[in-house]
């Protein structure tokens, strides 16, 4: 398997790895904090007053322009919910193998950030499902409705940890 | 880089001339489905002025089963089954990358020759899932000969599929660790076999189908997806390739042994209905020949890594996406330590799909409608998850 890169391709890898942190550090400082960088897989956690900014800086700037997948996960111990932006790059031949990862951590008692449709227009569809299934609300987004849930849905959004499918509680 | 929409200036686009009560002048407001269109149940809510779509309003969520949820409460052996369901059709395309995920995180190696047989299985899938698809297309858009030719060649290729995995559909064939079994000693002949005749049988579609000029009547030049809009919409596989972005998880991210199989990302710049019914074709040329390379350079030595009963990940997250037959597939997977995973969440290309529809079917004409909805490669199973 070629995930960990051998000979120069590795080399290549370690050095557009390192190019990508160090631009980050260098345009954020501590507002973007490293979570980890694996192979052709970067995480930054930032606050929400910079996610828009960050956003356009990894499209603009990096080249990561391609929006692959928006995930909420709940942490109930931590009080927090996690939304991840997973984005990837087309038209950068040496970022194309890469997935960058930008979080933000929200209060999970007051989840709201942001909306990301001005900078990626593919993550509207994604937003509204965590809207729906993790409550988090997107400031901005056009149409936060209900999206695969049926219409009368009458709990708290089901991929919270605090929720349970019937009769299998645990 | 800039954003460019575009479909604002097209004339008579604009939501305006509400009257004093506040209707809108002219326009129709029209539910296409959810009744079962031939791929799942989905909805388009469609405003029309005359026979110009104005605006639609992609209404998913009708076969939501809730997966994400679902796989919180079983191991990652007991998730096999159930994550392959949103897309019985191409059930290895859509288990891939949950096995690559549950190797890194819980650290399984992988044999290699069950890397071989994964490729070769997921090749045979994508090739069943285009063709029935394309059948589907072709029926849909008053073709009944396209309809019966795909469906009948498909055979074919499922009997190679269940000669390997026991089951015509929903094989439950990869497993983390390497493939459930091995495939019997008579597999690669017969394969070849019905490959090589497959590949032959192809070129017969293109007499029949896309040389058609009822198919081109109603395909060129319909909803033509910008190369901008494509890669900013998130577009993904055959509709992101139609519009000449030549990005192909196999070849930028090899997985498995694609980095040892030489062949070539297909890619059109039309970025029409057509050029999007004419990927996947061409692409179905590489899957042969990617089989076939496989079952040559397929070693022998065991398939799969024996797991101790309720395997454990290590606490951290994983992020793997492969090609499968409609485009990028990708798993997120969070673990916490236990034999269960804490997140699982699945990027689907469907879903991905769901504005790139949204913004072509926006100043098309409602004739157009079934022509972009079935070149999107859309299906509302997977998209709802």
């Amino acid at each position: 398997m070629s995930q960990q890169g051998q000979g120069q391709a590795g080399t290549d890898q370690l050095m557009v790895e390192k190019e990508i942190v160090d631009k980050v550090i260098a345009r954020f400082g501590e507002e973007a904090k490293l979570a980890y960088v694996k192979p052709r897989r970067i995480r930054f956690n930032v606050s929400k007053d910079i996610i828009l900014d960050f956003a356009r800086y990894a499209r603009d700037e990096l080249g990561f322009d391609h929006p692959i997948s928006v995930a909420g996960v709940d942490y109930p111990k931590n009080k927090m919910i996690d939304v991840i932006y997973h984005i990837g790059s087309c038209t950068n031949d040496k970022l194309r193998s890469f997935v960058l990862a930008f979080a933000v951590q929200l209060d999970r008692n007051d989840p709201v950030m942001p909306t990301l449709i001005p900078i990626y227009r593919g993550v509207e569809y994604h937003e509204r499902e965590a809207f729906e299934m993790l409550g988090v609300i997107f400031e901005g987004h056009p149409r936060l409705e209900r999206l695969l849930l049926p219409e009368d849905w009458a709990d708290i959004p089901p991929l919270r940890k605090d929720f349970h499918i019937k009769g299998r509680e645990e | 880089m800039g954003v460019e929409m575009g479909k604002e200036r097209i004339p008579g686009f604009e939501l305006e001339g509400r009257d004093e009560d506040g209707m809108d002048r002219g326009i129709l407001t029209l539910s296409v489905g959810p009744q079962h269109p031939g791929s799942g149940h989905f909805r388009l809510i469609v405003k029309v002025d005359g026979d110009m779509i104005v605006e639609a309003l992609p209404d998913p969520g009708y076969v939501h089963r809730g997966e994400e949820k679902m796989c919180e409460y079983r191991n990652y052996i007991q998730n096999i089954p159930h994550l392959e369901r949103p897309m019985i059709a191409d059930s290895c395309g859509i288990l891939y990358p949950y096995a690559l995920a549950v190797e890194e995180v819980c650290n399984i190696p992988v044999p290699e020759r069950a890397k071989y047989i994964r490729v070769i299985m997921a090749e045979l899938n994508r090739c069943i899932f285009e063709l029935y698809w394309l059948g589907i297309y072709g029926i849909f858009l008053g073709h009944s000969t396209m309809f019966m030719w795909p469906m009948a060649d498909r055979e074919l290729l499922i009997d190679l599929a269940e000669m390997a995995s026991g089951a015509r559909v929903t094989h439950a064939y990869f497993v983390p660790g390497g493939v459930r079994n091995d495939v019997p000693d008579t597999f690669p002949e017969k394969a070849k076999g019905h490959l090589l005749y497959f590949k032959n049988r192809l070129k017969e579609y293109k007499d029949i189908f896309y040389d058609n000029p009822l198919f081109q009547a109603r395909t060129v030049g319909v909803g033509i997806l910008s190369r901008e809009d494509a890669i900013n919409l998130g577009a993904t596989g055959p509709v992101l390739r139609a519009s000449g972005v030549d990005h192909d998880i196999r070849k930028v991210e090899p997985y498995d042994v694609y980095d040892e199989i030489d062949f070539e990302v297909v890619t059109m710049k039309e970025g029409d209905s057509f050029a999007r019914a004419y990927v996947p074709w061409l692409e179905m040329y590489e899957s042969v020949e990617i089989a076939l390379q496989a079952l040559e350079k397929m070693p022998s030595g065991p398939v799969r890594t024996k797991l101790g009963p309720n395997p454990k990940g290590a606490v951290g997250e994983a992020f793997k996406r492969v090609e499968a037959a409609r485009g990028e597939l990708a798993y997120y997977l969070v673990s916490d330590g236990n034999p269960k995973p804490y997140r699982v969440k699945l990027s689907v290309p469907s879903f991905r799909e769901i504005p790139v529809m949204a913004h072509l079917l926006r100043g098309a004409k409602l004739a157009d409608m079934p022509s972009i909805y079935w070149s999107m490669n859309y299906w509302p199973v997977e998209a709802d998850r």
